[in-house]
C-alpha cells in the first residue's frame, strides 16, 4: 500500500499514523519476522531498520539491536525477503525501510529501489543522507514511484526545511530533539514548536520520533502531528529477553509483551472527541 | 602537467566523486556554521587568525620543525635522506598543527566545549593541550580497547584536565570512538564543538584539516630549497587518516616530486588484518564522507588492524582517494614486521625513536631506496616520536620491560 492512501485512510476513520520501528534480523531472521507480524497487526506503518556496522544516528538501544541482527547474519539480500513475506500477510501495511547510506550505496542505489520496488516497500529513509548529497537516489526513487523520506531537526532553519519538503514524499520525519534515538521520559517543548513550523510548511503529513517511548507521548504528539514514530521503546522489549548470545529466553513472552505494547501505544492514535479530550488533560 | 592545488575541494566539498558531507540532519547547520567560521577566520583571516596561528606554531608548538640530513641512514640506503621532524613538535607528534588551530576556530566561534575522538590517544593529548591552554572544556572519546592499550596517554589527557570516556560499543576503537564523538555532537550541537583528528569525516573537515597540517610540506620546500637547492625527488609518508600524508604532500601536488602514501598492512593484506584501504578497500561512505573502505560484500564497514594505533582505521580521507585515482600519489603497504624492523634501523643509526606510524614510512623508504641513486633526494615525514610505542615493540620483540 501506498503511504498516501494510508493516511487518506486513517484521515477518514478519525486517527493518526503509529509508526513502529524494529530491526530486521533482531535478535534472528525467524524471531523478527514474528516480532514484525505482531507489530504488523496494530501499527499503520512499519519501518524496518536494516542493520549497519556505524549506525551514527541511533543512540545505544538500537545500536545494540544492530549489533544482534549483524551477529545472526542479517543482510541486506534478506531484509527484502523478510519484507516480501510481511507483505504476503499484511498487505494493507504499508513498510518503509530505514537504513544507512553506505548499504544502498554499496547495492547500487538502482538495484536498491528497484528491489524496494518488487518488495512492494513503501518508502526508504536514510538518516545520514541530507539532500545535498539525495540527487540520484531522489531520481531513482521518482523513477519506481518509491517514497524517498527525508528528516528534519530542530536546528533546520525555514529555508532549508522548505528545500527539503521540496524533495520529500509520503511523509515528512521530524526529529524531535538534538540527539539521536532513544526513549525518552517526556515531550519536549521545543519539539512541539518544531512540529508546528513543520506543519505550516508541509504539504505532506508530519510524523514525528527520536524519543517517544509510552502511550502519553503518542497521544501528545497526535494533538497536532500526522503520527508517531516509535523504535527505541519497543527495541528496548527484545533487549529484555535476550541473552548474551543473543537468545531469547522465552518467546512467548516475548511476543506477548511485544503484542501488549504496540496494542496500547496504537490507542494514543485515536483521536478523541472535543469533550473526551478535555477530561484526559484534567486526568493528566 | 595537471594542476591540483588550490582546486578542491569544490563548492559541495567533494574531491572528485569522494568527500561530500553524509551526516544526519542534525549536523548539517553546524557544519555549515564551521564552514562559514573557517572561510571568515582562516580565509579571510578575519581578527588575524593566521598570524595568532602561526605565533602559537612558533612558540608553543616550536615551529619550524627541523629538515633532518640523516647522514648514516643515507649512507646504509645510498641516496639522500631528509627526516622531517615532526616528532620534534610539541607533544612528540604533527597533531598537534591541528588541535590548535581548530582550537583557535573553536575559541572565535565562541564554542566553550570541545570534544574528540583518539584512537592510540596522541590526538586526544593534542586536543587535550590546546583546550587547556586556550580554556576550553575537553572530552575525549576513545574506544574502550585503546583505553586498555593506553593507559599512559590516558593518564597524560586527564593531567591537562580532559574527561576521557571509554566507548564500549562496536570494535571499541577508534571507528566506534568516531562513532560517539559524531553523537555526541548530534546530541550537544549547540554548544560544541568537534575537533576531528584526520583529513577525515564531512566537508569542510578534510579541508580544513589539511589547511592547517600544510605547514608540514610548506616548511619542507623552504628547507630543503635551502639546502639542496631543487626539490626532493621523492615523499614518503604514513597514512591513517592521512593528516600527515596530505599536510606533508600538498605544497608539492604541480611539482615533479613523487609521493608514496604508505598504509598498514598488518599482518598481510591477504589475512584480511590489515588498514590499507587505499590498497585494498572500496568506494563507500563512512563518517560523514565518500571515501575508499574497508567493507564486506554487503557494505558493513570491516573492523581493521595494525600493530601501530594510529594508522588501525578502516578508511582515508577523501583527498588521498582522490589523488589515487588520478595517479598523483603511490599508495603502497608495509607489514607490522617490516615497521618494526624499520623502528629499530632507525634507533640504531640515528639514535631517533619514530612511532610506530611512522615506522611504516620509514619502512616503505627503505625499500624504495634500492630504486633511487646516490644523489637522489627522498623525504620521509617522521611524523611522531616512538616513546609512547616502546612498550608494544618490547612485547613484539618478546622483550620484558
Ligand atoms: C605519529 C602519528 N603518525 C601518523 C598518524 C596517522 O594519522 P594521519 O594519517 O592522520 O596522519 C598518527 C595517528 O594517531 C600518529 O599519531
Amino acid at each position: 500500500m501506498k503511504l498516501s492512501e494510508k493516511f487518506d485512510e486513517l484521515k477518514n476513520k478519525n486517527e493518526k499514523a503509529f509508526i513502529a520501528f524494529y530491526v530486521g534480523g533482531d535478535p534472528n531472521l525467524e524471531l523478527s519476522e514474528k516480532a514484525l507480524s505482531v507489530i504488523c497487526k496494530y501499527a499503520d506503518i512499519v519501518e524496518i531498520g536494516i542493520p549497519f556496522s556505524d549506525p551514527v544516528a541511533d543512540g545505544i538501544t538500537i545500536q545494540k539491536a544492530d549489533v544482534r541482527a549483524l551477529k545472526s547474519g542479517m543482510n541486506p539480500l534478506k531484509a527484502f525477503e523478510l519484507a516480501k513475506k510481511l507483505n504476503e500477510k499484511f498487505p494493507e501495511v504499508p513498510k518503509v525501510f530505514l537504513t544507512y547510506y553506505n548499504i544502498i550505496f554499496k547495492m547500487g542505489e538502482e538495484n536498491f529501489v528497484k528491489k524496494c520496488k518488487e518488495s512492494k516497500i513503501s518508502g526508504i529513509i536514510v538518516p545520514d543522507l541530507p539532500i545535498e548529497e539525495a540527487d540520484s537516489l531522489y531520481n531513482y526513487c521518482k523513477k519506481y514511484g518509491v517514497d524517498l523520506i527525508f528528516l528534519v531537526a530542530p536546528t533546520t532553519p525555514d529555508d532549508r526545511l522548505k528545500k527539503i519538503l521540496e524533495k520529500c514524499s509520503g511523509f515528512v520525519y521530524v526529529v524531535s530533539v538534538t540527539g539521536t534515538t532513544g526513549a525518552r521520559e517526556k515531550v519536549a517543548e521545543e519539539t512541539k514548536e518544531l512540529i508546528k513550523r513543520v506543519k505550516k510548511y508541509s504539504k505532506i503529513p508530519v510524523c514525528v520520533g527520536f524519543g517517544i517511548s509510552k502511550k502519553e507521548h503518542v497521544e501528545e504528539i497526535c494533538k497536532i502531528a500526522d503520527g508517531a514514530i516509535v523504535g527505541s521503546a519497543i527495541v528496548k522489549i527484545v533487549e529484555k529477553y535476550v541473552d548474551e548470545n543473543g537468545k531469547i529466553k522465552d518467546e512467548n513472552e516475548f511476543l506477548k509483551e511485544l503484542e501488549e505494547f504496540v496494542k496500547h501505544l496504537k490507542k494514543g492514535t485515536k483521536i478523541k472527541s472535543k469533550t473526551k479530550e478535555k477530561t484526559v488533560i484534567k486526568n493528566i | 602537467m595537471k594542476k591540483y592545488k588550490d582546486i578542491y575541494p569544490d563548492e559541495n566539498g567533494k574531491f572528485g566523486i569522494y568527500g561530500g558531507k553524509f551526516v544526519p540532519e542534525t549536523l548539517i547547520p553546524a557544519i555549515t556554521e564551521l564552514e562559514e567560521a573557517f572561510k571568515r577566520f582562516w580565509i579571510n583571516n578575519e581578527g588575524n587568525f593566521r598570524e595568532e596561528y602561526y605565533r602559537l606554531l612558533r612558540d608553543y608548538v616550536g615551529r619550524p620543525t627541523p629538515l633532518y640530513y640523516a647522514e648514516r641512514l643515507s649512507e646504509e640506503l645510498g641516496c639522500k635522506v631528509y627526516l622531517k621532524r615532526e616528532d620534534l613538535a610539541h607533544l612528540g607528534a604533527h597533531k598537534i598543527n591541528n588541535a590548535l588551530g581548530q582550537a583557535l576556530l573553536a575559541k572565535k566561534m565562541g564554542k566553550k566545549r570541545v570534544i574528540a575522538e583518539t584512537g592510540a590517544g596522541q590526538h586526544g593529548v593534542a586536543t587535550a593541550a590546546a583546550c587547556a591552554k586556550l580554556g576550553l572544556e575537553c572530552v575525549i572519546y576513545m574506544g574502550a580497547k585503546d583505553v586498555e592499550r593506553q593507559k599512559l596517554n590516558v593518564f597524560r589527557m586527564e593531567l591537562m584536565g580532559a574527561k576521557v570516556i571509554p566507548v564500549f560499543g562496536g570494535s571499541q576503537t577508534l571507528k566506534d570512538a568516531v562513532n560517539e564523538a559524531l553523537r555526541d555532537w548530534t546530541t550537544n550541537v549547540r554548544t560544541t564543538y568537534y575537533l576531528l583528528g584526520s583529513a577525515l569525516g564531512p566537508h569542510p573537515y578534510p579541508m580544513m584539516v589539511r589547511e592547517f597540517q600544510r605547514v608540514i610540506g610548506k616548511e619542507i620546500k623552504e628547507q630543503i630549497l635551502k639546502k639542496e637547492g631543487r626539490l626532493p625527488d621523492v615523499i614518503v609518508a604514513c597514512v591513517g587518516g592521512g593528516s600527515n600524508a596530505i599536510g606533508a604532500f600538498y605544497e608539492f601536488l604541480d611539482d615533479d616530486v613523487e609521493l608514496y602514501a604508505v598504509e598498514a598492512g598488518g599482518k598481510g593484506i591477504e589475512t584480511g588484518m590489515h588498514g590499507a584501504s587505499l590498497c585494498a578497500g572500496e568506494v563507500g561512505v563512512l563518517h560523514g564522507s565518500k571515501i575508499y573502505v574497508k567493507e564486506d560484500e554487503f557494505g558493513q564497514i570491516e573492523e581493521s588492524y595494525s600493530i601501530s594505533a594510529g594508522l588501525d582505521y578502516p578508511g582515508v580521507g577523501p583527498e588521498l582517494c582522490f589523488l589515487k585515482d588520478e595517479g598523483r600519489i603511490k599508495p603502497v603497504y608495509v607489514t607490522d614486521d617490516e615497521a618494526l624492523e624499520a623502528f629499530q634501523i632507525l634507533c640504531r643509526l640515528e639514535g631517533i625513536l619514530p612511532a610506530l606510524e611512522s615506522s611504516h614510512a620509514l619502512a616503505y623508504a627503505i625499500k624504495l631506496a634500492d630504486k633511487l641513486d646516490k644523489d637522489d633526494i627522498m623525504v620521509i615525514n617522521l611524523s611522531g616520536r616512538g616513546d609512547k610505542d616502546v612498550q608494544t615493540v618490547a612485547k613484539a620483540l618478546g622483550k620484558e620491560i
